[in-house]
């Protein structure tokens, strides 16, 4: 166990310093943090609203930033019908707010370092959050562990950060990035029209330089079993696969 | 600090005393777990009691259900803020089965053991009195896979990573050792009513 584990991680008050919309669903929350911290990408912090009524509501969100020592971390939310957290930060959260929040927090999904062997990020949704912190620790660091990235969306329209994606694509001829389009016609030639399989998982490793030995798998839990699913036909271990479940 | 415009579903009515601080209540049953979900065949499966490395009894899956079931409906708490009301289990209580290895308390730790590597610890304390059960039914029907089946530990009274899902050992221990989210900053205890998330809380 590290120093860090053997103290309670405190509450801090946080200001909120800037939100950007990112796609329809998926707005991106700048905190402030009082007390600073570095965290491993994959990690999180867990929220905590409270009601004049003294009545609170906490959640979990995983940090999309990469930011060893700077006092700034990003959440990217995706709001939910009904969603008693995922709504007040859309609808409700305005810059200059202070909301409750602790971290880091989460010992298993984390990017490795040193990081030496091939790795493979599946995710979908706002199940990119902890894939994307791991792509730009990996990218501030000039790792070049060939990485791939097999994200699933409804549209173009909704892909989570995709202008940085694509242009890490460009720049990095060890990061390999595939769409997985569920319900319209994908844009570039080497995405795909449909759900992942294993099919598709087997054509991604064979972008990759070698074999995986790390495989993070990240979003709802149905969509993570269908990726794992996917993993799994096209002979990965089930020992490297690690996964992050938002629950529902 | 109350957080500017939030008001919040509100509690849980009549039943929030029923609710631990920093949780809500679900309808539905999330789905939590760190890797793969197995896929174990009730005519593979095997459960096993061990003292230390050392086995004392493996039951098959006929033998272990021969065992004495018991019914409990209970309400659950996950450490990620989300409680379930009355959910209703069937198994078999971990007295009955210590009672069938000829075990009284050879330790008071014990580190629960998964199909996928996964582990737990939980004091035999907990384990005993009709606390705790490995579960072979939910809902009046078999465990689903996605939920631990064929077979879970339930430990309700404390946060639910406790209750290990495809569990196929309990293994007493001198100490108490810590299993896997415990060695990845998760409290050694776990108890909901006292906030018991994160190591040290
Ligand atoms: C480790 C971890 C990391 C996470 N990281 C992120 C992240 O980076 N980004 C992100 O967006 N999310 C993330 N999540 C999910 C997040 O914690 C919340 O679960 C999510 O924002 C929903 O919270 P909510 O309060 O908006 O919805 P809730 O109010 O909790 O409701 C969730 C869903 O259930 C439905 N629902 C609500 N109440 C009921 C009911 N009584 N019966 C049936 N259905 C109901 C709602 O309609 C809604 O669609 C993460 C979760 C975990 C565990």
């Amino acid at each position: 166990m590290t120093e860090n584990l053997a103290q309670t991680v405190p509450w801090q008050s946080c200001a909120i310093t800037e939100i950007v919309q990112q796609t329809p669903s998926i707005k991106s929350f700048f905190f402030r943090l009082s007390k600073p911290f570095a965290h491993i990408a994959g990690q999180h912090v867990d929220v905590r609203l409270t009601a004049p009524d003294g009545y609170s509501a906490m959640r979990s969100y995983s940090i999309a930033s990469w930011a060893i020592s700077s006092p700034t971390i990003e959440l990217a939310i995706e709001r939910l019908p009904d969603g008693e957290v995922s709504q007040f930060f859309h609808d409700v959260a305005a810059i200059g707010d202070e909301i409750e929040l602790r971290g880091p927090l989460g010992g298993h999904f984390l990017w490795p370092e040193p990081a030496i062997d091939p790795v493979l990020l599946i995710g979908a949704g706002s199940g990119l959050v902890p894939l994307m912190a791991m792509i730009r620790q990996r990218r501030a660091l000039a790792q070049v562990v060939p990485t791939a990235l097999l994200l699933s969306a409804r549209t173009a329209e909704d892909v989570l950060f995709s202008e940085e994606l694509h242009s890490i694509e460009i720049s990095d001829p060890m990061f390999v990035f595939a769409l997985a389009i569920t319900r319209d016609q994908p844009v570039r030639a080497s995405d795909y029209a449909r759900r992942i399989d294993g099919v598709m998982v087997q054509e991604v490793l064979a972008r990759l330089y070698r074999k995986p030995t790390q495989v993070f798998i990240c979003g709802s839990n149905s969509f993570v079993n269908v990726a794992t699913d996917g993993a799994l036909l096209a002979g990965l271990d089930p020992s490297i696969i690690k996964t992050e479940r938002y629950g529902g | 600090m109350v957080t500017r415009g939030f008001t919040g579903r509100g509690s849980g009515g009549d039943q929030s005393n029923r609710i631990p601080p920093g949780q809500h209540l679900v309808e539905n049953f999330p789905v939590l777990s760190a890797g793969p979900t197995p896929s174990v065949d009730p005519s593979d499966w095997t459960f096993t009691v061990k003292i230390g490395p050392k086995p004392v009894k493996v039951w098959d899956w006929s033998a272990f259900n021969a065992l004495p079931k018991t019914k409990i409906t209970r309400d659950i708490h996950c450490v990620t803020s989300w409680s379930k009301l009355d959910t209703a289990w069937e198994g078999v209580l971990v007295e009955d089965i210590l009672a069938d290895a000829g075990l009284e308390r050879p330790s008071d730790f014990v580190l629960a053991h998964s199909y996928d590597g996964y582990s737990t610890n939980v004091p035999l304390a907990d384990l005993l009195s009709g606390k705790a059960m490995v579960a072979l039914n939910y809902a009046g029907k078999p465990l689903p896979r996605d939920h631990g089946g064929p077979a879970r530990l339930l430990v309700p009274h404390l946060y639910f990573w406790k209750s290990a899902k495809w569990v196929n050992a309990l293994q007493f221990t001198t100490r108490d050792e810590a299993g896997f989210w415990e060695l990845r900053g998760y409290h050694m205890y776990g108890d909901p009513w006292r906030q018991q998330r994160y190591t040290n809380d």
